[in-house]
């Protein structure tokens, strides 16, 4: 998803995220999230081209990188650091801890050597858990970048890995 | 018309489309003509079977085998392999896919589908489909025979409070909207259900979206509004893409815009996604967060009715409250008050789950009791254990026991035995779980989502994490339960928003109904539910052991010793209690004790 950021690519991005969502103040966290999203994260650079870019003659929005940085590091889903190629968030809320969540979650940390929201050398993945995604019925859930696993099984771990590049 | 014994359906998105969904489909096609299968075995196009990401897909039925990831080559083999020999290609297969069916199933015994009613019977993305279940027709009756005046009076009369969770009377909320000298005014919808086990208002939202926005509408009518934002979390990436759809043809039939159905009333609407906060659910942070700004809540007067997004007046409700409206102003304020307990009406959506035989979403008329609810509707105790708590009201609510078994479902009922009608989250518990272990895990929730704005909840909630940690450890000391009970009402007095304030709950109904269990693991160092890893053993029953060495290969520290055939003995010292030991035993020969 994200290989080192280069400078002339982020002005792209956020110009990009800007003439999407426009130039206004409740803009400001749907851009952020188009700009994690497409670059895996929210780079310092990007922040200071919000910063710079939203402000113009046709609009009055004056924003300070340090509320946008606020923005970034309040919202869970919104990453100042960078991340793998492929997220895998995993659910460890009550409803998937009671069905067995511990043991899928363990698993997942001695498979890939990871603690929760670190990033292996290779940068192939980032191991983070996550909010409650609502999928309670056939958990323990996990998510692998926008893919849905449920009723997961120990078993099935190397598998759902084995089909991402 | 013809009968088909089996029917393919092959996902027509944009995205399988890009992987050669059309090829595969004619092959398909082909393939079944050239096999003389054509007349049994039909082939449709579909949209959205849920893996475009692995596309094209298939899906198979009556098998309901789903199929990903095939390309045209790969037809014949495909079509030999599953329609004439009858085998599952286990190479295409969609593995473990969160099936949507899975959570609502077939009418339930002692349910009453209001909310719910269309949800798996339509098209969500369809609004004709809406239509043709008198969709829109309670808008079309209000903008034609009522005044605003008499909408918030139906709503008053029908009795319906806000499915939040905190249960102020809906329509009372919008005769203060309405009566505020201000504007312009909005209408909030909040879609930021994030109660972890809470998934009722997801369902709505991708089953059946215009029940909301026409609800919406109807309100926006009532109080006088001119916008409006339904604040969805990020979480729920289809429910945002359903919603957007629909709103778009909501607009596209005269439901959304400029003079709606020809009358000079206008009203639109947007979706705002969030960004992952819990706190974004609390009213005023969820409004802070539809700003722009950080999602941080503010003490509450002024209430949103009076000054909300951009300081003017909102009016803020939930997705269930709101998909609630069309039926009560079609059926009438009476039909709705006839179902439920005197001061709690109509009926409530929950997310059943946990160790229940049949989780999934139901919905119950209130006054319905939490027997009938866990024995009757949720099928009772998973594999035929006993019944020890449930937690209902999410992270905030609290655990109600085997004595509050035949309380009625109403929202003063739920409050006075110490939980909350809350959301919809009901965690159905068996004899295996350990509150503390499950206070602890409540807290170790609310104490990473609190937003940090206010001391009482900020440091409150970690320090009373901190004693639950060390009571789970084995390391309590007989002051700390009293010393968790007083900070606990601290936090709960002094914290900011409904976050804080309901934080202790968990752990104050646990010390309530379980003070047992907290005096075990402090005075005897002891987990009765034998879950606290720290306070339990693994040990090998020498009679029954035969053996047979599988747990001494399993070990993940060596701590198993023995000779074949001969009974094996753990090291308690080497022992890191993972209890592989005992998943592995065929025998039954590993006992856990505490």
């Amino acid at each position: 998803m994200n290989a080192p950021v280069v400078e002339s690519e982020v002005k792209a991005v956020v110009a990009q995220a800007i003439e999407n969502h426009g130039k206004t103040f409740d803009a400001l966290i749907p851009i952020l999230s188009e700009i994690n999203h497409t670059l895996g994260y929210i780079p310092a650079e990007a922040i200071r081209e919000v910063k710079k870019q939203i402000h113009g003659p046709t609009s009055n929005v004056y924003v300070s990188e340090s509320r946008l940085y606020g923005l970034a590091s309040f919202y869970d889903m919104l990453s100042t650091q960078p991340r793998g190629r492929h997220v895998i968030k995993f659910c460890e809320n009550a409803p998937c801890h009671i069905v067995g969540g511990k043991a899928i979650w363990d698993a997942l940390r001695e498979t890939l050597e990871l603690e929760n929201g670190e990033t292996t050398s290779d940068n192939k993945w980032t191991l983070l858990t996550t909010s409650c995604i609502g999928l309670c019925s056939v958990g323990p859930v996990l998510l692998v970048d926008d893919d849905m696993y449920g009723n997961v099984t120990v078993e099935q771990i190397p598998e759902i890995l084995g089909y991402y590049e | 018309m013809p009968f088909y014994r089996s029917h393919v359906l092959v996902c027509a998105d944009p995205e399988c489309l890009e992987k050669g969904a059309h090829d595969v489909a004619d092959a398909l096609q082909d393939e079944l003509v050239a096999q003389g299968l054509i007349d049994e075995i039909q082939v449709l196009e579909t949209s959205r079977i849920g893996s475009c990401a692995n596309g094209p897909e298939m899906m198979v039925y009556p098998e309901g085998v789903h199929y990903v990831g095939m390309t045209a080559d790969d037809i014949p083999f495909l079509v030999e392999e599953h329609f004439l020999k009858g085998r599952i290609i286990e190479k295409f297969r969609e593995v473990h896919k969160a099936i949507v069916d899975e959570e609502l199933g077939p009418l339930r015994p002692k349910e009453v589908r209001v909310v719910l009613r269309n949800c798996g019977e339509i098209d969500p993305m369809n609004i004709e489909d809406y239509l043709a279940v008198d969709g829109y027709q309670a808008l079309g009756k209000v903008m034609s025979e009522m005044t605003p005046e008499l909408v918030i009076d139906e709503v008053i009369k029908s009795g319906l409070r806000g499915r939040g969770g905190a249960g102020f009377p809906a329509g009372k909320k919008w005769a203060i909207t309405r009566q505020v000298q201000d504007g312009p005014k909005y209408m909030v919808c909040n879609a930021d259900e994030g109660d972890p086990g809470a998934f009722m208002n997801r369902r709505v939202l991708e089953g059946d979206p215009h029940s909301v926005i026409e609800g919406m509408i109807i309100g926006a009518y009532a109080v006088g509004a001119s916008y409006g934002y339904i604040y969805c979390r990020a979480e729920y990436p289809l429910a945002v893409e359903t919603l957007n759809v629909a709103i778009a043809q909501a607009r596209e039939f005269g439901f959304l815009g400029d003079n709606i159905l020809g009358t000079d009333f206008s009203f639109d609407l947007e979706v705002r996604v969030g960004a992952g906060a819990f706190v974004c659910g609390e009213e005023t942070a969820l409004m802070a967060s539809i700003m722009g700004q950080r999602g941080e809540p503010r003490p509450r007067p002024p209430f949103p009715s009076v000054k909300g997004v951009w300081d003017k007046p909102s009016n803020n409700n939930n997705v269930e409250t709101y998909a609630n409206v069309p039926q009560i102003i079609l059926k009438g304020a009476d039909w709705f008050a006839s179902m439920g307990t005197e001061r709690s009406k109509g009926t409530k959506t929950f997310a059943v789950g946990g160790n229940v035989a049949k989780p999934g979403l139901i919905e119950v008329p209130m006054g319905i009791t939490l027997r009938e609810i866990i024995f009757d509707v949720a099928g009772g105790i998973k594999d035929g254990k006993q019944y020890k708590a449930v937690q209902t009201g999410g992270p905030m609510g609290g655990c109600l026991t085997a004595e509050h078994l035949d309380l009625p479902l109403d929202y003063e009922a739920l409050s006075q035995a110490g939980s909350m009608m809350g959301s919809g989250g009901l965690v159905v518990m068996d004899e295996s779980s350990c509150m503390v272990d499950i206070a602890r895990f409540f807290m170790e929730f609310t104490q990473a989502e609190s937003c940090g704005k206010c001391t009482p909840c900020r440091v409150g909630t970690r320090r009373i994490l901190e004693l639950l940690e060390k009571i789970c450890d084995g390391k309590g000391e007989p002051k700390d339960i009293d010393m968790l009970e007083d900070l606990c009402h601290e936090v709960a007095q002094n914290s900011l928003c409904g976050l804080g304030q309901g934080a202790p709950n968990p752990v104050l109904s646990t010390l309530k109904h379980f003070r047992h269990e907290y005096e075990a693991h402090v005075f005897e160092k002891r987990c009765p539910a034998k879950v606290c890893r720290s306070l339990i053993r693994y040990e090998i029953q020498a009679p029954t052991c035969t053996g047979c060495m599988v747990c001494a290969r399993n070990c993940p520290v060596e701590a198993i010793s023995g000779e074949r055939r001969q009974a094996h003995h753990i090291d308690i010292d080497k022992c890191i209690r993972c209890g592989i030991c005992m998943q592995v035993c065929n025998f039954n020969a590993v006992l856990v004790e505490s």
